[in-house]
């Protein structure tokens, strides 16, 4: 049994509140824009490898604030030096959620290096995260769903590499960034 | 870190340091290099500062982003060798027309011992105008709080993305003689 990545991402940001949630390049950030756009949400249509670290930021200048960055396989390889930053830093408030197909899925589907071993959550637990979690099954996700809006957790999501129809979410990332901002009540500069 | 706590470098360095602090700089991602090393010391202690040691420069620049995305303002301190890690992660800065402030401490460029600096340093400021990131100067003591400033105040009141290259000639190619030499 293979998890639908359309409804993993669905489950995770139901009910997302004031969570602001930034999707890394790709399936992710077309599931996120399936899910239903919103203003809290920012999507990635580049910068391989930073949506982690974009979480990052935005969690230490919005502490009061959730931030859950839900990315793929691929982009948290890429960006995987982020996984001790993020630790080393401390940021009660973030979570990471990869949802994890074992392929690049963009690409043509060619196997990751999750696909051929690579245990993300194992490379976050050595990294310092204290919270890790793995979820296989719908219930396993709906569980995470709480514990990713209240723990500074890493969670690792085994999604179905079969292809969904393409969502496209806006991508000018100037108008993006600033409807975010103008969310959080920031005026401009 | 006694090589670099000469009065003239702990001078220069404090101007760069307060500079990013009277802009209001909350958060400052590094790799690090011993021209930094009072700057990340000072922000590693001070309160309203978030320093961030980081494993690759790119995460700075996407940090950059983040903490623009939430109000904060942020700056990146690298050595020209980290600036070719961050290239395609400068992306952000064009497409979120976001402001970007970064000090790169420069190698190879005078007085370089270690060949393997070269390359990187003589590309530096080439590969930042190719990613839009405008390039200032700073080649002297006096004035390198001053060139600091006038890059932050120019990346945060009109979100452009600036770099300040502080010339090897400035940081004292001999410091670096003197730290490898011990590794």
């Amino acid at each position: 049994m293979s998890l639908d990545r359309r409804a993993v991402m669905a489950e995770l940001v139901r009910d997302a509140g004031d969570t602001l949630v930034v999707a890394g390049l790709g399936s992710t950030a077309y599931d996120l824009g399936a899910a239903g756009d919103r203003a809290e949400n920012f999507y990635l249509w580049g910068a391989m490898g930073g949506a982690a670290m974009i979480g990052l930021g935005l969690a230490l200048a919005q502490p009061s604030r959730r931030v859950l960055v839900a990315t793929g396989d691929g982009e948290a390889l890429m960006g995987m030096g982020a996984l001790a930053t993020i630790a080393a830093c401390g940021a009660p408030n973030l979570a990471i959620a990869v949802l994890d197909n074992g392929r690049f899925g963009e690409t043509g589907g060619q196997a990751s290096h999750t696909g051929r071993g690579t245990d993300l959550c194992a490379v976050a637990a050595g990294c310092g995260w204290r919270a890790t979690a793995r979820a296989r099954t719908m219930a396993e996700v709906a569980a995470l769903r709480p514990r990713l809006r209240a723990e500074a957790l890493f969670a690792v999501i085994a999604i179905s590499p079969e292809e969904v129809e393409r969502f496209l979410p806006p991508r000018d990332g100037t108008w993006l960034a600033r409807r975010l901002r103008a969310a959080l009540g920031i005026a401009p500069d | 870190m006694g090589s670099v706590e000469g009065n003239a470098v702990t001078s220069w360095q404090d101007d760069v340091f307060d500079a990013l602090k009277e802009a209001d700089v909350r958060q400052i991602g590094y790799v690090p290099d011993a021209g930094h090393a009072t700057t990340i010391r000072r922000a590693e202690t001070d309160p309203d500062i978030r320093a961030v040691v980081l494993t690759t420069e790119a995460e700075g620049v996407a940090m950059a982003a983040g903490a623009w995305l939430g109000g904060q303002r942020a700056a990146l301190l690298m050595q020209s060798s980290g600036v070719g890690n961050t290239i395609n992660m400068l992306s952000l800065v064009s497409n979120l027309r976001m402001p970007f402030l970064t000090v790169v401490t420069m190698r190879g460029e005078w007085g370089e011992f270690n060949p393997w600096q070269v390359p990187m340093g003589t590309g530096t400021p080439a590969v930042l105008e190719a990613m839009g990131v405008l390039v200032r100067h700073a080649e002297h003591p006096a004035e390198a709080g001053l060139v600091v400033r006038a890059a932050a105040d120019l990346a945060f009141g009109s979100s452009v993305a600036v770099a300040v290259l502080l010339s090897q000639r400035l940081i004292g190619a001999k410091v670096f003689v003197q730290k490898e030499g011990a590794r």
